[in-house]
């Protein structure tokens, strides 16, 4: 993975005193609230309903072992002994106190860690595949051109008050796991017909409240031109974007109201003239970042091990976990592990320190000291040996993270909702919950297949709910929590914005419709084979909401 | 004269009067700072003496098309309405960056602070209208400290790619 060198070291360093200096002020009654409210923010503070949040980033999902041990340390002594995986594959902590941060700050920097940039209205943590580098449907390891972007990013002069948030997302491989199309930038890398590497560029995706996929905007920008196209991008941004509503403040809105032929001209012109001055990518540079990705130092395996067969045969319950938590390697005798952070009882994505420290030992063991944390709010250890998995999965099952759920309905992504966020309309948490005991029967799931529920407190849309196969919205009505349901979204290849039921449900309703809509699926689907989401592009709405209001219906 | 402006060198008298729109043009040999529309309106009047004349853009202002006309300002004033509005660092990269813009680029208003002054003198701001409640020397301590940055940007600093590059090329030698 990166590692520093002394400059990073230095950047970082630096941002740590600077915030002390900035924290010290506020305390001080020298800096005015708000100047500290955004300065903090791109230190990763929120003031939240019940204590500060804190959210550190972990750069397109890669952490070291020595890594997730820090964010243990800083969960047992600053915390209340846990952490959060978010879906932009980075940590958050509900219960720092203020003062301390800088503290926390200068103990992420002893391992390479920081939270800068992690929120306010600046570039955003560089998200991308948690398996780049051992996906079989990878071109390229996305992971060098994420870090040239993350510092690109960081600490830009120019883009620092930008009129919104800015998300740019990497994939290289056939499938999408990074939803690159709902970002404020979708960079797929690609090779053209001369066999060069380079990007398409897709422009002014969200989610939120005008949830949009992105406008592609370049087929093909070589591979040396990738931080000049991101700058001009930006610099249209920056000038251009609309400051004078909050809610049409982000790139789609721009991309929409100037209409996309016309930003794409204002990018190009702007990119032509600085693609070939200091941001072009020199191919030793290139090169040089392509070599802290190696790829670690695999033992030559047989393709299949026959310890592992022996257990798969005694153990119904590690097979059971192997075929849903596995994911194919590139390299015979390997596979990729998903830890599933969605157990019953547990909020989705939250850790204990000593889960987080335990989790680190077994990296150390069996995946060369690496963790990945996904956008679905799990972590995956991305090479572990065939001959290891049984006693990696008895160690993660005695954890409490072996639910065999991946991919499956309870494996759902929800935002911290109205227990801990100030934005919240709704809770999020606790319907969880209820989904969670409601289809709890591994087997049942099983038999669901496949299916992407996502939830979110509010309509900033942090648990992506309109691209879930099933999204739920929590709303507000008259001071009760009510919840929307859509229908057929998908972040991936073949993006869409799901479609709203109708009315929106209850709180004690809406495990119900969640059941009902199953079950339907169930008796509609063609074969085991259709999975949930050709289902509903198949037969539409009709059928679901005939039987989710059924009065209306009769009507 | 308006007070003073922070320079790389320190404080400085500003030298330029702020004209308002409805105000008439002083004598000669008097520096003066107007806005945009007086600029463009006075244009052959404000041309015809030998003071020198600076002109102030509001920040939603598209400098591209007036460019040509600005190269002749000797100052060049960007405004900065809100602590978090950054919309004039881009204004300020464009002119001087794409059109080679070499007066006075001075920054004013409500984000020219210590906090934001790093990223306006990376941007190609060289004189600072600081906020009241700003100090000076604070101020350019933050100046003094700049010594690395991950960005090509305006200022005379190599970026950290750029090491990196010479680095690699010692080695190889």
């Amino acid at each position: 993975m990166y590692r520093y060198d002394a400059y990073d070291q230095a950047l970082v360093d630096q941002r740590v005193a600077q915030f002390r200096d900035q924290t010290q002020r506020y305390l001080a009654g020298q800096l005015p609230e708000e100047e500290y409210r955004a300065l903090r923010l791109r230190n990763g503070l929120y003031l939240q309903r019940f204590a500060p949040m804190l959210r550190i980033a972990i750069p397109y999902g890669l952490l070291s072992s020595a890594q997730l041990r820090m964010l243990a340390h800083i969960a047992r002594t600053y915390d209340k002994g846990y952490g959060h995986f978010t879906t932009r594959q980075n940590m958050q902590f509900n219960w720092p106190e203020l003062a301390r941060v800088p503290d926390i700050l200068a103990d992420l920097a002893t391992v390479e860690m920081h939270a800068i940039q992690t929120s306010g209205n600046c570039i955003r943590n560089i998200t991308s595949d948690p398996l780049a580098g051992v996906a079989r449907d990878e071109l390229v390891d996305p992971r060098p051109y994420c870090e040239l972007t993350r510092q690109w990013a960081s600490f830009h002069p120019e883009f620092n008050w930008l009129p919104r948030k800015f998300k740019i997302a990497f994939s290289a491989a056939q499938s999408d796991r990074a939803a690159i199309r709902v970002h404020d930038i979708g960079v797929q890398i690609v090779r053209n017909a001369a066999g060069e590497l380079g990007y398409e560029v897709y422009v002014g995706g969200g989610l939120g409240r005008t949830p949009i996929i992105g406008v592609k905007t370049a087929d093909f920008v070589p591979e040396a031109d990738l931080l000049s196209y991101l700058e001009a991008v930006l610099r249209v941004y920056n000038l251009l974007g609309r400051r004078d509503n909050i809610y049409k403040a982000r790139i789609k809105i721009l991309v929409k109201e100037t209409g996309p032929e016309k930003f794409i001209e204002m990018v190009e012109q702007e990119w032509a003239r600085i693609r070939n001055g200091e941001l072009k990518l020199a191919g030793d540079e290139i090169q040089r970042m392509r070599a802290h990705f190696t790829v670690p130092e695999y033992a030559s395996l047989p393709e299949e091990d026959a310890g592992y067969r022996a257990h798969l045969e005694q153990d119904s319950a590690f097979a059971s976990w192997t075929r849903r938590n596995l994911h194919a390697h590139r390299q015979s005798g390997y596979a990729v592990v998903f830890v599933s952070l969605k157990a019953n009882g547990v909020a989705p994505g939250d850790v204990t320190d000593a889960q987080m420290d335990a989790l680190a030992e077994l990296a150390d063991r069996y995946c060369f000291g690496e963790l990945r944390a996904t956008h679905d709010q799990n972590l995956v250890l991305a090479d572990v040996a065939q001959g290891d998995l049984y006693p990696l999965w008895q160690a993660l099952d005695a954890l409490g993270l072996a639910t065999p759920n991946i991919g499956l309905l309870t494996d759902l992504i929800c935002c911290p909702g109205l227990d801990f966020c100030s934005l919240a309309n709704a809770g999020s948490i606790g319907v969880a919950q209820d989904i969670f005991d409601r289809f709890e029967n591994l087997d049942h799931q099983h038999d669901i297949g496949p299916i992407k529920l996502k939830m979110s407190g509010c309509m900033n849309g942090c648990g992506h709910h309109t691209v879930g196969h099933i999204g739920v919205l929590g709303v507000d009505k008259k001071g009760e929590e009510w919840y929307q349901v859509t229908l057929g979204g998908s972040a991936e290849n073949d993006a869409s914005l799901g479609d709203r039921t109708g009315p929106s449900f209850a709180r004690d309703a809406i495990a119900d419709a969640v059941q009902t809509i199953v079950e339907v699926y169930l008796e509609l689907r063609q074969n085991e084979d259709e999975t949930f989401l050709h289902a509903y592009r198949r037969v539409g709405m009709a059928p679901f909401k005939t039987r989710l209001y059924p009065v209306k219906a009769a009507a | 004269m308006s007070g003073s402006i922070l320079m790389r060198v320190g404080l400085q008298p500003d030298p330029y009067l702020h004209l308002a729109d409805d105000a008439a043009i002083p004598a000669s040999n008097t520096d003066i700072l107007v806005s945009l529309a007086r600029w463009q309106t006075d244009s052959a009047a404000l041309r015809a003496r030998q003071g020198r004349v600076g002109v102030r853009l509001d920040n939603h202002v598209d400098v591209v098309p007036i460019a040509a006309d600005l190269a002749r300002a000797d100052l060049i004033c960007l405004v900065f309405p809100g602590f978090a509005d950054g919309r004039a660092y881009s204004q300020a990269r464009l002119l001087r960056d794409r059109f080679g813009y070499r007066g006075q680029l001075r920054a004013t208003g409500a984000a020219v602070v210590r906090d934001q002054i790093v990223a306006l003198h990376r941007c190609g701001f060289d004189a600072y209208d600081l906020r009241a409640d700003q100090d000076p020397v604070a101020c350019l301590a933050q100046l003094d400290a700049l010594d690395l940055a991950y960005q090509p940007a305006q200022d005379a600093l190599e970026s950290v790619r750029r090491l990196r590059r010479r680095a690699a090329v010692q080695l190889q030698d």
